[in-house]
């Protein structure tokens, strides 16, 4: 399968301090990656790298093959950012309008929205199930709400790659499993391939097909199985020593789970 | 041509007013989203400076007599947009000193060039709060065509707007020029103040572009409500505040500027008697 996104050797300082060094990581098409690692490991400067908001010290990022320099097809990625919320909550848009974003740098200069486009913007809201809620004011909704209008506002370009920065902050845990569980399904069905950020180790093994690691360096990238098998050395080598992890609470259906004594 | 010459100066006034009421409100409506309608002051002010630059030139020598102070006061304008964009960029984190240096220096040099021409009382007082009366057909052509041309960057850049004021992260990874059209954005608050201000005056030019928009919000769900509603406000000012200048002999920037007052008051009457009724 072929890389959506290479990252060669790639090094960000910020205020002469070394936030990420000597990166490299591809990612196939097709694939569901999260990528974990503790405050202040470098997740959100490595996806603003990946997008071009900030310019690395060295190295180099691929975007569909072409170098981000070049790249110009930002219709193939949708971006649901960690500041997200924190927009002026007085801000007069409703839902309709923050998702018909998604497509203004697509539609071009002097257009306006067709019918096609408004059919488009009021599917992807569909999507995320928030249909009842089109013409509502966005600041008037709840913290998961709003990161679901974020989500349909990133796909209504349809892109090929998704990228969310820790979307469930500030979101309720009921929510967030609903909001795992459409991921899956855009990723299995829909066949985006997606990027997750968070520090939320344990939920998200049970959705993602890769796992990468980060901590300043790439510690770890392979697919989930190999990550469950090699958790706990790697989480001592990315926290520090002595890390317990107590969310351990999804189910194994594959075959070399950890002891073979179960019955059903 | 003609016909336009035969105008009186009413209707020259009028007209003026109403492409004025039209689009001041239009761009207020993303000053006010990216929370710096107070940057209309600023660049009143820098455009004063630009007149005052415009009247001592063509004072200074007989062919430099052709300088309309307009035209000199939209140059001082946007260079001083600019300015202000370059200012927030060197003080990153106190964005809000940009307005007051710019304001300051617009004033301090207008003092002096005030200072060195002869305008009289009555020229200055019509450039601080408006008049109507003095709209000649120059003027209005001036207001027109930059009225024209603010349009079209309103029209053209009208998504890529909303959508830098709403999340300009977003924006850049959508595929939106967001530099470029900060750029465009700041000619196009220099455009508007600078014609605007022959007939709301430098003083309350910034009300033009602030009390629509500040009364439409209070009513709007949507941002294409505050637009609509802020024309609409913006309109009935002006409209209501040429009307009643006329007829009471008073300054028509300000009679403008109390109607729209008094339209903001109803706005939020309204919006208190719609929540308390729901």
């Amino acid at each position: 399968m072929s890389n959506i996104i290479e990252i060669k050797d790639l090094s960000f300082a910020y205020h002469g301090r070394n936030v990420l060094e000597d990166i490299d990581l591809s990612i196939e098409a097709g694939s569901f990656l999260g990528l974990v690692g503790p405050n202040g490991s470098g997740k959100s400067t490595l996806i603003k790298c990946l997008l071009g908001l900030v310019t690395p010290e060295r190295g180099e990022v691929r975007l569909f093959g072409e170098r981000l320099s070049r790249f110009h097809k930002w219709e193939d990625i949708g971006f649901v950012s960690q500041k997200a919320n924190s927009f002026n909550s007085g801000f007069p848009a409703t839902v309709f309008e923050v998702v018909s974003m998604g497509l203004y740098g697509k539609v071009g200069l002097f257009r306006f929205l067709t019918k096609k486009h408004k059919e488009k913007v009021r599917e992807a809201i569909r999507q995320v199930e928030m249909e009842a809620f089109m013409h509502e004011n966005i600041g008037q909704l709840s913290g998961g709400q709003q990161q679901r209008v974020f989500i349909a506002r990133a796909l209504v370009s349809e892109p090929k790659l998704l990228i969310l920065d820790e979307p469930t902050v500030g979101v309720d845990a009921k929510s967030v499993k609903r909001f795992y569980t459409m991921l899956k399904d855009l990723n299995r069905n829909k066949g985006i391939t997606l990027v997750l950020v968070t520090h939320d180790i344990g939920a998200m093994t049970e959705y993602v097909t890769d796992v990468a690691c980060l901590n300043k360096h790439l510690h770890f990238h392979g697919d989930t199985k190999e990550y469950e098998e090699q958790e706990d050395d790697m989480m001592s080598r990315m926290y520090g020593h002595d890390v317990q992890i107590i969310t351990h609470n999804h189910e194994h259906h594959d075959d070399h789970a950890h002891d073979g004594g179960h019955s059903s | 041509m003609e016909l336009l010459q035969q105008l009186t100066f009413l209707e020259r006034g009028i007209i003026a007013g109403v492409i004025i009421g039209f689009i001041c409100p239009l761009l207020g409506a993303f000053l006010l989203v990216r929370r710096i309608t107070i940057i209309s002051e600023a660049l009143s002010h820098i455009t004063l400076t630009g007149i005052a630059a415009g009247i001592f030139l063509s004072q200074s020598a007989l062919w430099l007599g052709f300088i309309n102070p307009l035209y000199t006061g939209l140059v001082f304008s946007l260079a001083g947009s600019l300015l202000i964009e370059k200012l927030r960029q060197i003080y990153k984190h106190f964005q809000e000193l940009a307005i007051p240096i710019i304001l300051s220096s617009g004033i301090g040099l207008g003092a002096i060039l005030i200072s060195l021409s002869q305008g009289s009382y009555n020229e200055w007082y019509n450039y601080l709060f408006g008049s109507i009366v003095t709209v000649r057909l120059g003027d209005l052509g001036f207001i027109f065509f930059t009225g024209v041309l603010a349009l079209v960057i309103l029209i053209m850049f009208y998504k890529e707007l909303l959508s830098i004021s709403f999340d300009q992260e977003f924006a850049k990874t959508s595929g939106i020029g967001v530099r470029k059209i900060n750029f465009f954005f700041s000619l196009l608050i220099a455009l508007v103040i600078s014609m605007s201000m022959k007939v709301v005056g430098i003083l309350l030019v910034g009300a033009m572009v602030t009390l629509p928009v500040a009364a439409s919000i209070q009513l709007a769900k949507s941002f294409r409500q505050v637009v609509i509603f802020g024309i609409l406000f913006g309109e009935l000012a002006m409209i209501g505040g040429i009307y009643f200048s006329y007829h009471l002999n008073v300054a028509t920037g300000g009679m403008i500027v109390v109607t729209g007052v008094v339209l903001l008051l109803i706005a939020v009457i309204l919006k208190r008697f719609r929540t308390g009724l729901a």
